[in-house]
């Protein structure tokens, strides 16, 4: 029989359907899955101040988005690794440096994990860390404005997944290539299917200044081509090494689904990073020429400046050997965790029906007595039961993240059977389990994965909301689920949708961020070069077929905001300074035709926008923001006259009247 | 096609028989405002999307034993999820080939694990369409255990034990139906 003839015999005896077997239906009116007291739980009253910050990856939007907790307001989002013409960046003349790179003006990309500054392993609030998994880049935001305050480009790595996870005293942020790329004979131009020999990965690792939090590539380690996914850093008695997990270990180059999940078991690597910095001081790296770009946002210019680096250093495992060395994972593994303690490392092999638990204490005594099953490529490999502390037995499907509480239980989420399993770190026990609407992705315990959880919630980043909430066409939004984990039991006390694909996320008690946040730029402490600090101080220059307009915004008028004797062919630059002193009042700035965005100026800050008229005409320009009850009336008008017209510079607010007869 | 228009039909008349709550439910339901759905994606009403492995299944009627087995299992909801996966399908005749009573022992919810062990080892993440079934390959299924693939002619066995009688294209993966269940191996 051929195969549609016994497809055609099952579809025919599909008519037979009992509603027994009907899956579908399980009453809609049960409360199991949220507690009575759910919306008391989550509430946060209008007026009162939400008990966490939850800084959330954007995903695909390139952004971080900033919720609280346990309201699930949305605050704000930063622009990040993509433009954002509501806030003009990318669109102003000081912004555009930040999105450049080796490859010039990147306006996009998808930004999966945070990290949040640590000093001895708690967070500090200092700064967040975002991954740009396309072109790799790294970003910084500061935390008291809530802006990206540098980027800095990985050379020699391809897709930057297993990034920017940090060490317990911000020493570094690492980045762990997802593709490797070719690397060695020193061309890039190869065959494709030549990955076995040609294509390597890398880890970076990016220091991060203790002062400025300025960050510069220390060093990078040339690695075997397997895709790196996720890490972290060892913590307390761990502080010193960092764990990365990697998958495709079968080195596939095509149809990685089937081709990269043939071996049971892939790799965790461990990186004594210490080690490697004694190998970088005795000269043991070599000086790689590369080019990068590193982009820093100076508050007191209000401009950022691009820089094309030009060498890492590299070392090479067979150069420095007790550096790395790789534990076997089941499957493929995503997730690779540490608990709170630095003891536990928690592998979730995503294909895998089991969670693996290494010990640090044991991976120590085995690479002490030289435990190794082999090597993977000359990195030493030791012997899975030598440093296995236990599996988590039938845990659930499809294991992805781990996050921990302050009291020894860990909190995996699982995307195949969409739920999130509470389970005990000392005897692997799984404790509780609850569902997820629907497929989670990671988790979020605030200080989850530092040295001091604070515990209280969980929040579950899932990929799927079909029927979740009221639909809008094919495109459905992600979504966040609270739960409270402060008894014995999870419970689901709030679903909220997010911006973008929520990867990982961070939460850190509101106090330790909102008590610093910045109010307003000081104008008085404003270098930039077209700043104008008093209306008395605008103006418009002609420098050839440049036109620069010192601009100055106030409640509620602009100054100049009447401008003449600008020709067509003209490229005039709005410098624009927000000479408000006051928390809240940004005003915004665009004019009629630009081929850009806006301007969204805070208070002291001067901001740039560039316009080619393309037309003769009088084109009016006004304020986007409602910054007054004349807002509406924060206008004005700028003419373009032809090329060879000689009408002359002028510029006025207030004085340019008609004519009295 | 008219069963397959027929089969659609009968979906759709299932699903809102049984998911109508009566009246009275639902005049309860608005007293609360924390109330969710308990279900997973199975219960995703959704009658445009080509159908997940779950729902063809649930439309065999040569796999009742496995569904309820899916059932018992807990894995109707892990089944329903984006995947990808490959689920080697053993028809109700296939059930019937094990020894007497060892389908009745495995629903026992004391051997809810074993059961678990068994319906991991039919089901591979990612989707091998049968042209990708290569003589000697070996795959290792959800368990964490290997199947041996042979193919003599395109005629598929697993496990030298069960033959691929059809392929069914789902929107999460595929199914192959055999006609044997395959035994994970104890070590």
């Amino acid at each position: 029989m051929k195969q549609s003839e016994i497809k055609n015999v099952l579809l025919a005896s599909a008519a037979v359907i009992t509603i027994a077997v009907m899956p579908s239906c399980k009453p809609k009116n049960v409360s199991t899955a949220t507690s009575g007291d759910a919306a008391q739980k989550a509430y946060v009253a209008p007026g009162k101040y939400d008990e966490f910050y939850n800084i959330v990856s954007g995903g695909f939007s390139g952004q971080m988005s900033i919720y609280g907790l346990p309201s699930g307001r949305l605050f704000r989002v930063i622009p990040v690794f993509s433009v954002d013409p509501e806030k003009g960046y990318g669109y102003s003349e000081e912004s555009k440096a930040m999105l450049n790179t080796s490859h010039g003006f990147v306006p996009w990309d998808d930004l999966h994990h945070i990290s949040l500054s640590e000093t001895d392993g708690i967070h500090d609030g200092r700064w967040a860390f975002g991954n740009a998994n396309n072109t790799p880049r790294i970003a910084r935001i500061d935390l008291k404005t809530f802006r990206t305050a540098e980027i800095i480009e990985i050379p020699n790595s391809a897709g930057n997944h297993s990034s920017p996870f940090i060490t317990e005293n911000s020493e570094y942020v690492v980045a762990g290539t997802r593709f490797s790329v070719p690397m060695t004979n020193g061309t890039t131009d190869v065959p494709i299917n030549t990955y076995k020999e040609n294509f390597k990965g890398t880890v970076s690792f990016i220091n991060v200044d203790k002062e400025s939090g300025k960050m510069g590539i220390a060093f990078q380690i040339l690695l075997p081509g397997v895709d790196f996914d996720l890490s972290r850093a060892g913590k307390g008695k761990s502080h010193g090494w960092f764990f990365f997990s990697c998958y495709n270990s079968e080195r596939a180059n095509t149809l990685l689904e089937v081709n990269a999940s043939k071996f049971d078991k892939d790799f965790i690597m461990a990186v004594n990073w210490k080690k490697a910095e004694e190998y970088v001081k005795a000269g043991k790296g070599v000086k790689k020429s590369v080019s990068y770009a590193h982009n820093t946002f100076d508050d007191k210019t209000h401009t950022a400046t691009s820089t094309i680096e030009k060498e890492v250093i590299m070392l090479d495992p067979k150069d420095c050997p007790d550096m790395v060395y790789l534990m076997p994972c089941p499957k493929s593994p995503h997730g690779c965790d540490t608990d709170p303690t630095g003891e536990y490392i928690v592998g979730s092999g995503k294909l895998a029906a089991v969670i693996p638990v290494f010990s640090f204490t044991k991976m120590q005594e085995a690479i002490n007595a030289k435990n190794f099953e082999g090597d993977y490529d000359g990195l030493p490999v030791l012997k899975y039961d030598a440093v296995l502390h236990g599996e988590v037995k039938k845990p659930g499907l499809g294991p992805l993240h781990t996050e921990f509480d302050a009291n020894g239980n860990a909190y995996t989420s699982f995307f195949v059977s969409s739920e999130i399993v509470k389970w005990r770190l000392s005897d692997l026990s799984v404790l509780d389990r609850v569902p997820t609407y629907y497929s989670v992705g990671h988790l979020c315990v605030p200080g989850g994965p530092t040295k001091k959880p604070w515990g209280k919630y969980v929040i579950a980043y899932n990929k799927i909301t079909k029927d979740r909430y009221l639909p809008t066409g094919p495109e459905l939004t992600q979504s966040a689920q609270l739960y409270d984990i402060s008894g014995d039991k999870m419970k689901l006390i709030l679903d909220f949708p997010t911006i973008g694909e929520p990867h990982y996320a961070e939460a850190i008690p509101a106090e330790l961020l909102s008590k610093n946040s910045t109010k307003i730029y000081k104008i008085e402490e404003n270098h930039h070069p077209y700043v104008t600090k008093g209306e008395k101080e605008a103006k418009v220059e002609r420098k050839g077929n440049e036109v620069h307009v010192y601009m100055s915004s106030i409640r509620s008028h602009f100054v100049p905001d009447n401008i003449e004797g600008v020709k067509l062919g003209d490229v005039v630059y709005f410098h624009v300074t927000n000479l408000e002193q006051d928390w809240d009042v940004p005003h915004g700035f665009a004019v009629k035709g630009a081929n850009n965005a806006e301007l969204l100026i805070m208070p002291g800050e001067t901001s740039t926008l560039m316009w080619k008229p393309d037309r003769v005409g009088v084109f009016p320009f006004y304020c986007t923001d409602f910054c007054s009850a004349l807002h509406q009336e924060m206008q004005g008008y700028i003419r373009i006259s032809p090329a060879n017209s000689n009408v002359p510079l002028t510029f006025s607010t207030g004085t340019n009247q008609p004519p009295i007869n | 096609m008219n069963t397959k228009l027929l089969m659609g039909v009968m979906f759709a008349a299932s699903v809102a028989f049984s998911c109508n709550p009566p009246a009275a439910e639902n005049q309860q339901s608005t007293t609360t405002t924390e109330e969710t759905q308990a279900g997973g994606q199975e219960a995703v009403i959704d009658d445009d999307s080509q159908k997940d492995i779950v729902k063809i299944a649930v439309g065999s009627a040569d796999h009742s034993t496995l569904v309820a087995a899916l059932k018992q299992a807990d894995y109707v909801t892990s089944l329903s999820n984006a995947g990808p996966f490959t689920v080697f399908a053993p028809t109700n005749e296939a059930f019937n080939k094990l020894p007497a009573g060892t389908v009745d022992d495995l629903m026992k919810p004391e051997n809810k694990a074993k059961l678990q062990d068994i319906l991991e080892y039919h089901v591979s993440l990612g989707v091998f369409k049968p042209e990708m079934l290569t003589d000697g390959q070996t795959i290792n299924q959800a368990n964490l255990k290997n199947i041996t693939i042979s193919n003599k002619d395109n005629k598929i066995m697993i496990n030298n034990q069960a033959n691929i009688i059809a392929t069914i294209p789902a929107a999460n993966g595929v199914i192959h139906v055999i006609d044997a269940v395959l035994l994970p191996p104890d070590k």
